[in-house]
């Protein structure tokens, strides 16, 4: 089982970050009010900018660990991240979109096992038929499962997922929501998403991380916070009154 | 896109001043190109100044947009992705050049790089004298065509979004692999366009070129200036010469017109 841990003080413009919490297998749902920091908590994760003090561990691997001046470059952590929007590549096709990773740095591989492999990680998430596809076409479900395909092919050791399910329709959030809780649980390591609904918590089976203005203001199984909520936001949150 | 969604405010007297504007623009043109019988323009493009202006403008032009592209495309990336003071600062104060007058152009580079400037002493003491030869005529086009490259280099990087990059970055695309094999191909139609325009401007740059580097056939005569010095003892040279530049005009007008359609087509964009 893999366990991870993070902790991460630093400054980004208004916000002052302090935050520690760990985890397992189990996905983290990463809550809270718009500018609590949670995007940055992923981004600091990920290694896109530097920490004034910090230490992320994933399994055996140190990835940053300040006091001892460890700092993992980005395209070396085997980080999966899915940022709002996806951010997928225009000019590429869907097939070269999910190729990216393999094509480059200390995962690359050899053109014809490049394509298998993202031909096989399409067709595991249902979206074969789009591999020759421009990717400025797709629909918002579609676009949302290259985007995991794309992380998913490099097997990575923790998945940051920032608001997946956020630019979609009622409807397909429902589908979608469901099926990146098998995906999670298919992919089987460790998880951390962003997610402004409480019926993602549920779905994915997640333990909450709770942020407020750069601080963890509580941590727990859904059923904690349902019960004591420490906040407003939180109360907001699960639904209570 | 296109239609006409908007209610026409051209009514007749709107309708007369906008026919006379775009008849003023084109009428010139249309003037030049039927000016010259056939035989005329044979006898043009055989004339001694004719191939030896358009080398030195070809050969020119090229240094200087390659120049450009190589020096720009950083500027333009930092200006695009910083945030600080001092980008916009200089983002502003790169388009002088294009505001200032080519002629005051043309004093401020002798007073800069000519024997009484201000870095003449220094590149006279190793021997260097830049006026009047065929560098000062790539330093002219670069200073009064590179801001808009710069421009449109900027504004096409700011297509890019930070979080590709970002992305990029996990997939374990180092910097410039991101840089290269993300934000550049996202960029590239901004950048073609910036660099043709870019282009245009240096290949039709006069008045800097005249003072700085002056009029001297096979030295420092580009096809402006062939046109300039024509026109006082051959005028159908001078219209001959006009054709051509006018031809590749036109030509790149076409091609930045139908770009971004050839560009989507080549990478099968249709689907």
């Amino acid at each position: 089982m893999t366990s991870w841990q993070v902790m991460v003080r630093a400054r980004r413009g208004e916000l002052d970050l302090d935050v520690a919490f760990e985890g397992d297998a189990q996905p983290i749902a990463l809550v809270g009010p718009n500018g609590s920091g949670k995007t940055s908590v992923l981004r600091a994760i990920a290694g896109v900018f530097a920490l004034r003090d910090a230490r992320i561990t994933v399994g055996d691997t140190i990835l940053e660990d300040t006091s001892s001046g460890v700092r993992v470059p980005i395209e070396e952590r085997r980080i999966g991240y899915v940022p709002q929007g996806f951010a997928l590549f225009p000019h590429l096709t869907v097939l070269e979109n999910v190729e990216f990773g393999l094509s480059t740095g200390k995962n690359r591989l050899p053109p014809a096992e490049r394509s298998r492999r993202a031909l096989q990680m399409l067709s595991d998430l249902n979206c074969a038929s789009l591999a020759r596809r421009s990717v400025e076409h797709l629909s918002g479900g579609e676009k949302q499962r290259i985007a995991l395909a794309r992380s998913l092919v490099l097997e990575p050791g923790l998945l940051l997922l920032d608001e997946p399910l956020a630019a979609l329709d009622a409807t397909l959030r429902r589908t979608l929501r469901k099926f990146l809780a098998e995906r999670l649980r298919i992919f089987r390591g460790p998880s951390i998403t962003v997610t402004h609904d409480v019926r993602d918590v549920a779905a994915l089976g997640a333990q909450v991380v709770a942020l407020e203005n750069g601080r963890v203001v509580q941590q727990g199984p859904l059923s904690l916070i349902q019960q004591r909520p420490a906040n407003e936001f939180l109360a907001e949150f699960v639904g209570a009154d | 896109m296109g239609g006409s969604w908007r209610q026409s405010p051209l009514t007749g007297v709107g309708v007369l001043f906008g026919v006379t504007l775009a008849g003023l623009l084109l009428l010139p043109f249309f003037a030049l190109a039927i000016s010259t019988p056939a035989s005329d323009l044979l006898e043009g493009a055989t004339h001694p100044l004719f191939a030896s202006a358009l080398f030195l403008s070809l050969r020119t032009t090229l240094t200087s947009l390659s120049l450009t592209v190589v020096l720009g495309t950083p500027l333009a990336w930092w200006l695009a992705s910083s945030s600080s003071k001092t980008a916009r600062v200089t983002e502003a104060l790169m388009g002088l050049p294009i505001v200032i007058p080519p002629a005051v152009v043309g004093v401020a580079l002798l007073q800069t790089f000519g024997r009484e400037g201000l870095l003449g002493p220094a590149l006279g003491s190793v021997g260097i004298a830049l006026p009047f030869t065929e560098i000062s005529v790539v330093l002219a086009q670069i200073v009064v065509s590179a801001p808009f490259f710069i421009q449109a280099g900027a504004s096409a990087f700011r297509e890019v979004r930070p979080e590709m990059l970002i992305v990029a970055g996990t997939l374990g695309g180092s910097p410039p692999v991101a840089f290269l094999r993300v934000a550049l191909p996202i960029a590239l139609p901004g950048l073609l366009v910036g660099a043709s325009l870019a282009w245009a401007r240096a290949l039709g740059e006069f008045g800097a070129t005249l003072l700085f580097a002056g009029n001297m056939p096979g030295r420092t005569q580009t096809m402006p200036l062939a046109i300039f010095y024509a026109l006082e003892s051959d005028v159908r040279l001078a219209i001959v010469f006009s054709l051509v530049l006018a031809a590749v005009g036109i030509l790149l007008l076409v091609t930045l017109r139908f770009f971004p359609a050839l560009s989507n087509f080549m990478r099968g964009g249709n689907a």
